[in-house]
């Protein structure tokens, strides 16, 4: 299977994990290592005077894993921007996950601000991985801004209900130039599956994992659909008929 | 001097820098910013940045998120 090339960067794993929602920084840690994603995201809050938990980051930082700090809990382009700056400073990367959704109930990203928050970042000299609607117009203008990646969502966040936004999302890959990671509302391996098999460069998946019965066996669970979808773009799947078409030899040999 | 760490007001002494207050917060050596009036402070500039009263300071750690 190729590799995957973000901003220079080569990933084995198609498969990027989000750290919330698990039961404990164990578990966490157990199902990151057991998806063998190279990709982990992480978010950052404000922190207590007197401060005494424990420190989630030295259960995912490990040499082969980029870390992708996001700017969740922003609500303007001008919030991310301070928000990529604290991330660059306090993680020592220059990637940054760029999520802008001001509406607590849905967590739909607020396209106006996305874009404008990757044009300022890409200035500052940030890797922006937009997450976005799966609106090909938008995703076409937030590559030409610069953004690493593009981040449709198949769903609103931690729905688990898959690809909703499946038509938009065959547009948005077979125009863009940069990769497109399907972020959001993915909720079983068949759904990443099928989004790898549409030719997406890879998917994001945390909620799934994370409140799954078993969160290391699901994460492995991930990481085989995905390479198989994978796999399976690369080959070529067969075209879609109506008629039926023998696989089998249809002579007469008994006579 | 009065000032707000993350929303909380608390008194400090007039020569109080940023790395004045960061010792009293049990902080992690590394996934650790902060902010002095929404503005990006760098580590390296923790210790010769002085507080000026009713500045709102803003200290970030990582979290669990996705």
């Amino acid at each position: 299977m190729e590799n995957l090339v973000i901003a220079g960067r080569e990933f084995k794993s198609r498969l990027f994990l989000g750290t919330g929602k698990f039961n404990s920084n164990i578990l966490m840690e157990q199902s990151i290592l057991a998806s063998e994603t190279e990709m982990v995201t992480v978010a950052m809050k404000r922190i207590d005077m007197d401060n005494q938990e424990d420190d989630m980051l030295s259960h995912i930082v490990h040499p082969h894993i980029q870390l992708l700090p996001n700017t969740s809990g922003v609500r303007t382009a001008e919030e991310a921007v301070l928000a990529a700056q604290l991330a660059r400073e306090a993680f020592g990367t220059n990637w940054l996950k760029l999520e802008i959704h001001p509406d607590p109930r849905y967590l739909l990203p607020d396209s106006i601000e996305t874009l404008k928050a990757t044009e300022e970042l890409v200035k500052l000299g940030f890797v922006v991985l937009p997450y976005c609607q799966a609106d090909p117009v938008l995703c076409k203008r937030l590559e030409e801004a610069g953004a690493a990646t593009v981040m449709p969502l198949a769903a609103p966040i931690g729905t688990n209900k898959g690809l909703r936004t499946e038509d938009f999302l065959r547009i948005i890959i077979e125009q863009s130039n940069v990769p497109v990671v399907v972020d959001a509302g993915i909720g079983a391996p068949s759904h990443a599956a099928a989004a790898m098999e549409m030719g997406a460069s890879a998917c994001l998946v945390n909620t799934a994992i994370a409140v799954a019965g078993n969160p290391v066996e699901m994460a492995i669970a991930f990481k085989e659909a995905v390479v198989a979808g994978r796999r399976a773009y690369e080959a070529g799947l067969g075209s879609v008929g109506v008629i039926a078409e023998a696989s089998s030899p249809l002579t007469a040999f008994l006579g | 001097m009065t000032i707000k760490v993350n929303n909380e007001k608390i008194s400090v002494e007039n020569n109080a820098t940023i790395e004045t207050i960061v010792k009293q917060m049990n902080l992690p050596s590394f996934g650790v910013a902060i902010a002095r009036n929404n503005k990006m402070v760098p580590r390296a500039e923790w210790s010769t940045t002085l507080l000026q009263e009713d500045d709102s300071i803003v200290v970030v750690k990582a979290a669990c998120g996705g």
